[in-house]
């Protein structure tokens, strides 16, 4: 997946207001049979069964394929989905992440999130950021009554804003994963440095 | 005052990073076909081996087909198969080849081969890994980025999870299985209930559950958000690992006992949280909707709107008409499509000894299609020893090829839209069997007795 040095993301959402919406919705099984690392493959797939109906058509109401929302992620535009309550349950697939970054998508707004598919969205590269479920229930009420609303991502500071109703939350990510995300670094390399405590650890044992 | 999950995860403790997560060393990666090829690929991306391959178990199990295994039709999971034999045959890893008598399901496999044992940190690019914790070991599901992290250092970084312990006390009834505990901790702790937890699963009734009927439970784990489900081993742990093909023998084998019996929580230990269920309050359950903790008792009624929130009965509402179910009705005595004994949740033998023990000598009802797909080859011969596949056979069924089958639809064993499946697998998700196939969750009990009723069917009844 693409790496994408983080900083100060603003952007419209995308709400999808669904809880529970596990890995099998995200992206459907019949898309991980396939051992591309294609991310235009897997943006495409993203939410597949809910955009698209059996024969292929999109589905008119689905919020993705509503007017406000389809326009596809671009720098300001739909770079943060804001999900529903236990976000990503399920499957450990991260083909789902992979759907997600492939999207476009650079942050997702929660009131929980899953935890092997949080990790995976780090791993992408992917934000994902955990906020009360009071600021979460105002914030699609503030997308609902105006599309255009922009949340500001702010890494550095930790900091999630509304900026239309001007309400802002801290979130919570580890000093090392925030280095590794200004940084475009991947805890592979990491892991690979430390090489010498893993073999002193064998030794030991 | 350490938990049995402190104790294991102190002692792989390659080094806490400041401000950061857990150095963690993994005695035990499974690999599967398909969360592990563009694992592979980052490691020839990076021009690196892997770091430990004794350490590496992979076999398919996704995409295997359960009429036969000569051949995959589907090219496109043909080509993940292939994939995940010449990564094995490239990284020198061993491989359990699909067709061959060590092929299975990765977690039935592992503990029945002895490859699971108490005290190790196990991890796989499945979130079912959960599974292994039953023996006493510390297994967690991981992505395919992780999955790259342990091929390449054998380590991973994790942030410590909470921990809990759920106990549950007392005997279970006539017709109660393993199965129906997990769904009913799942229906009362809903399917976050134990995000950000490993989960200790402790009391009488787990301390006088068969070893498989802790699979099964730990199995379920991941279903109500849990980072693991861990059982402290026991006699029971002993008698089922002793002898297996990869356990320790002779001197090894009483030297590991001796350690394994250290591996529970010391007396005075102290849980972030603690909850207790009395085992006479569970009956057999089934799943109304499209989340395994969405589940009632099997002759109770699916919920009303009106008593949930309104937030609540939006989605309860979706979820009921994917199903094709009406708020306050009672499901027993509807007529199923499909049945499906098998997966890594109940694909052992004890699973197919319950289902033999309802089906001897009666019929399958005409209106059924039953797949009954052992979780393993070993499992498939152990049937086949026991006689059970004559019962099976008499009473109009056939038993299939071991795979994962019809639990997710990555095979032709897919369930047809509309149609109505009652399942051992572990998931009612939209669309999970296959698109539009609706799944109701059940004991092995529970489906043989309904396989033979053509309805839903309390066990309890036949």
């Amino acid at each position: 997946m693409a790496k994408q040095k983080f900083n100060i993301i603003k952007s419209t959402c995308i709400p999808i207001e669904i809880d529970n919406c596990n890995t099998d919705l995200i992206i459907p099984a019949r898309y991980l049979a396939f051992t591309t690392r294609d991310p235009k493959f897997f943006g495409e797939a993203f939410m597949h069964d809910l955009r698209y109906d059996a024969n292929d058509k999109p589905v008119a109401d689905f919020v993705m394929n509503q007017p406000e929302y389809s326009e596809a992620p671009h720098e300001g535009v739909h770079e943060i989905i804001v999900g529903g309550k236990n976000w990503g349950s399920g499957s450990s697939r991260e083909h789902a992440a992979w759907a997600i970054a492939g999207y476009g998508v650079r942050v997702v707004i929660s009131s929980s999130f899953a935890d092997i598919h949080r990790n995976n969205l780090l791993n992408c590269f992917v934000l994902p950021v955990i906020v009360t479920p009071e600021f979460q229930t105002e914030l699609f009420a503030s997308i609902k009554s105006n599309p255009q609303t922009v949340v500001t991502v702010d890494v550095p500071n930790q900091t999630v804003t509304n900026e239309a109703t001007g309400k802002s939350e801290k979130f919570e990510i580890n000093g090392y994963k925030k280095y590794c995300l200004m940084n475009a670094l991947d805890d592979i390399d990491f892991l690979l440095e430390n090489q010498d405590k893993i073999v002193a650890w064998e030794e030991k044992k | 005052m350490n938990t049995l999950f402190d104790k294991i995860w102190d002692s792989h403790i390659v080094q806490v990073v400041e401000d950061g997560p857990t150095q963690l060393y993994i005695d035990r990666l499974y690999a599967h076909e398909v969360t592990s090829p563009q694992a592979f690929d980052t490691l020839r991306d990076k021009g690196i081996k892997v770091f430990r391959p004794d350490h590496v178990i992979a076999m398919p199990d996704h995409n295997t087909p359960s009429d036969q295994q000569d051949h995959i039709d589907d090219p496109i999971g043909k080509k993940q198969v292939d994939t995940l034999k010449a990564n094995c045959e490239e990284f020198g890893i061993k491989h359990f080849t699909m067709g061959t008598k060590d092929n299975g399901i990765i977690h039935v496999v592992g503990p029945e081969k002895g490859l699971s044992l108490p005290g190790m940190t196990i991890v796989c690019g499945d979130s079912h890994t959960s599974t292994h914790g039953a023996v006493g070991a510390l297994a967690m599901g991981i992505g395919t980025s992780e999955v790259a992290q342990v091929l390449a250092s054998q380590t991973i970084l994790q942030s410590k999870p909470k921990s809990m312990r759920i106990n549950i006390e007392g005997e279970l009834q006539k017709g109660v299985t393993a199965k129906d505990v997990a769904l009913y901790i799942m229906a009362q702790m809903t399917t976050s209930g134990a995000t950000g937890y490993v989960v200790e699963y402790a009391g009488s009734t787990i301390r006088n559950m068969s070893m498989e009927g802790r699979l099964t439970l730990s199995n379920l784990s991941i279903e109500m958000g849990s980072r693991a489900g861990i059982i402290a081993p026991d006699e029971t742990t002993f008698a089922y690992l002793k002898g297996r093909e990869y356990a320790p023998k002779g001197e090894a084998w009483d030297k590991a006992v001796a350690y394994w019996k250290t591996l529970k929580s010391d007396d005075n230990a102290v849980f972030d949280k603690e909850v207790t269920y009395k085992a006479e309050d569970i009956a057999p359950r089934i799943t109304y909707g499209t989340n395994p903790g969405a589940g009632i008792a099997i002759d109770g009624t699916v919920p009303t709107l009106d008593s949930v929130s309104a937030e609540e009965a939006a989605q309860l509402k979706s979820q009921l008409d994917y199903m094709q179910f009406a708020p306050g009705e009672k499901l027993e005595g509807k007529p199923v499509d499909y049945v499906f004994l098998g997966a890594c949740t109940n694909g052992r033998i004890e699973d197919f000894r319950a289902f033999a023990s309802i089906v001897k000598g009666k019929k399958k009802a005409d209106n059924v299609v039953a797949w009954l797909v052992p979780g393993s080859w070993l499992v498939r011969q152990q049937i086949i020893d026991e006689g059970i596949d004559k019962i099976l056979e008499e009473a109009g069924f056939e038993l299939r090829l071991p795979s994962c089958s019809a639990c997710l639809a990555m095979n032709p064993d897919k369930v047809p839209a509309g149609k109505l499946s009652i399942s051992t697998s572990n998931r009612n998700f939209v669309g999970r069997q296959g698109p539009g196939a609706r799944t109701i969750l059940a004991s092995p009990l529970t489906v043989a007795a309904s396989a033979i009723t053509g309805v839903i069917t309390d066990p309890r009844k036949v």
